[in-house]
């Protein structure tokens, strides 16, 4: 057989257990939403707030608490008013929120472009630190490089995100007044520009308006130098032990009894191989920055999903809560397949084996 | 192996190659761990902050100097800087902050160890139980752990907590529930590797009822990597009740939790900047030394994760 008609039969047994693959993952994909639709469900159930009393406030009088009741659909069974849940929920409709009497998808379709560009920023950080830190401390092994990105890590995995954004804020903001405080923006340049995206720094930069755009980096870069650490610590570490694994192999002493020059051996050789896993521990970090937000969000007073959480929290405003919820759980399962998906396109021996 | 030098005996009957007892092989074994765990100096240091911890909690009263709930004179111990009189400080409320760092380390180690006793026997049944029947027990057990496992932790605390209410026990209860997934994991997949092994085979011939074998064989040979999974995870579990706290959402006023502590001190970080930093060190000294110390037992209980 020729290399041709090989690479040929190669690709075309490749599609179909692609599309297989695909199909699975939906299944299980539509399974999990399906299930965190009922955990949200339950939780809104156990809540000790009665649902009726939230609308129609606590002066009611009992036939209009009656009627109320009737059409939430309460009286109804369990399995009815989950019927009707997931319903509502599959068109996106989560309800109102008590605190800003808009539908919960408008309000999170507003605030989410905050925690984008935020986590985003925070994860090119992370990749652009963490991936030259870690093979660099993979090739080092044991060395002094080595043990500064394990201490970095630890610290990482043991520092509260809040008690260092409170503290970078102390110190970067308020003693040296190297970078801007809370907030995106400061209120002067708050409407020099119109939202298109509602990232601000493709906007302010789209739209020319350079002083605003300087503005918005300034805001920026300390809670996404945070979140950008966290994920380094984490990049980082994974990024060692895959290139580690990759170095031990027999192509990598091929490679040098060939005479490959080593930085070639090391960032294109060996960092292609790793590169596979690494894009699910970078996709990963990306949804676990999504987590940390909401308590960075709530130092730098930053609007996005996770401050519009901890508000709705402290305000009792159940729907939005668990709409939120909802949404970031969908998020986190979305980019769990998104990872899952690239795996299978950039390693070709998994996607022969499935 | 190093011998112990002023106790020739008992080290020799501890590492005898012929144990005469099932006792003196499980003590053998032990000791052999321990002696392999106190050559690892970064878990020794882990170790020592634990035992600090929980040392600390218990004589909290005794080391303490002052009172952790009421505060001293509001017209002159506002607000103090650290001196000799306050270590760390006092707050807005003429509390010595030390005295109430000390007394939350209670409060922290409740947490873990609660949160340890409730997520680890959940994790370890779901997971014996569906690696070790395996089919469609299998299949629904799993799924609802990939459901759990689909949240972020501590979005689903934060909506289980606002579901609950606020309060430290309704947090334990919610980090709880979030914590069990990845123990059931890994118990399913230590399951899996066991359920096949002759011992198992000949109990199973006995007539051991499908419990029993769980119970008492299966759960036993899981109980390592869970111990150590739990063990990395104190940190995370410790973060996650600061962070409730933070949000005001775990202990309440006046309780001297340390996250609610750094959100007390947030107002007026700038002017008074140990009254948020002092807390956050020991929130950061005890996670770090329950990480070098999970760090620490894997490499010596688990050989393979030591070389990546």
């Amino acid at each position: 057989m020729s290399a041709r008609s090989v690479l040929a039969e190669g690709r075309a047994s490749a599609l179909p257990a692609l599309l297989g693959r695909t199909l699975r993952l939906s299944a299980t994909v539509a399974f999990t939403i399906l299930g965190l639709l009922v955990v949200t469900f339950l939780i809104g159930r156990v809540v000790p707030v009665d649902p009726v009393l939230a609308v129609v406030g606590d002066r009611a009088s009992k036939s209009t608490y009656d009627r109320a009741f009737v059409e939430l659909g309460l009286d109804r069974p369990l399995y009815v008013q989950f019927g009707l849940y997931v319903e509502k929920a599959v068109t996106g409709d989560f309800g109102e929120s008590v605190l800003t009497k808009k539908p919960i998808l408008d309000d999170l379709i507003r605030v989410f472009p905050a925690t984008l560009e935020l986590a985003t920023v925070g994860i090119i950080i992370g990749t652009l630190f963490g991936v030259p830190v870690g093979v660099w401390a993979a090739v080092r092994q044991g060395k002094l490089v080595d043990q500064v990105v394990r201490i970095l890590g630890l610290v990482g995995y043991s520092a509260p995100i809040f008690w260092l954004g409170l503290l970078g804020l102390l110190l970067f903001y308020a003693k040296w007044g190297l970078v801007a405080g809370p907030g995106r923006i400061d209120i002067s340049y708050e409407y020099t520009f119109t939202r298109v995206t509602g990232l601000y720094l493709i906007d302010t930069a789209m739209q020319g308006q350079w002083g605003a755009f300087r503005n918005v980096v300034s805001h920026i870069a300390l809670p996404a130098s945070l979140l950008g650490y966290y994920s380094m610590a984490y990049i980082a570490r994974m990024t060692r032990s895959f290139m580690l694994n990759e170095l031990a192999q027999e192509y990598i002493v091929t490679a040098r009894v060939k005479g490959v020059a080593e930085w070639r051996i090391i960032w294109v050789h060996a960092l292609r191989n790793a590169a596979v896993p690494l894009v699910t521990v970078i996709a990963l970090s990306y949804a676990g920055l999504l987590e940390g937000s909401v308590l960075t969000e709530t130092v730098f007073a930053w609007p996005g999903l996770g401050q519009y959480l901890t508000n709705s929290l402290q305000n009792a405003d159940m729907n939005a809560v668990l709409g939120g919820t909802l949404v970031i759980g969908i998020i986190f399962v979305g980019l769990n397949l998104l990872s899952d998906f690239l795996y299978t396109l950039l390693d070709p021996r998994v996607r022969r084996r499935s | 192996m190093t011998a112990e030098p002023t106790r020739p005996g008992l080290s020799q009957w501890l590492l005898s190659e012929q144990p005469a007892s099932r006792n003196q092989a499980r003590l053998g074994q032990a000791w052999r761990i321990w002696l392999a765990f106190t050559r690892n100096r970064l878990g020794m240091v882990g170790l020592g902050i634990v035992v600090l911890l929980v040392l600390v909690a218990i004589f909290a009263d005794v080391i303490a100097p002052y009172d952790p709930l009421m505060g001293g004179d509001l017209r002159t111990a506002r607000l103090l800087p650290p001196s000799w009189d306050h270590w760390m400080g006092t707050d807005d409320l003429a509390r010595d902050i030390f005295s109430r760092v000390v007394h939350g380390a209670r409060l922290t180690l409740m947490v873990v160890a609660l949160v340890a006793i409730i997520a680890t026997p959940i994790g370890l049944l779901v997971g014996t139980t569906s690696g070790y029947f395996g089919g469609w027990i299998d299949v629904v057990l799993m799924r609802i752990t990939d459901i759990f496992l689909a949240f972020p932790r501590l979005i689903l605390a934060l909506a289980f907590v606002a579901a609950l209410g606020p309060g430290i026990e309704n947090a334990i209860i919610a980090i709880a529930i979030t914590s069990w997934p990845p123990y059931a994991r890994l118990a399913r997949a230590e399951t899996l590797s066991i359920r096949n092994a002759e011992h198992i085979d000949a109990i199973r011939l006995q007539g051991a009822s499908s419990g029993r074998i769980i119970w008492g064989h299966v759960v036993p040979l899981c109980m390592s990597s869970v111990i150590i999974r739990v063990t990395l995870d104190m940190a995370g579990i410790i973060l996650t009740a600061a962070g409730l706290g933070f949000l005001g959402l775990g202990a309440q006023p006046p309780q001297p939790e340390w996250g609610a502590m750094i959100a007390g001190g947030r107002r007026f970080i700038i002017d008074y900047w140990w009254v948020a930093t002092m807390p956050g060190i020991a929130i950061f000294v005890v996670s770090l030394g329950f990480n070098l110390l999970g760090d620490g037992l894997r490499d010596v209980l688990d050989p393979k994760a030591q070389q990546q």
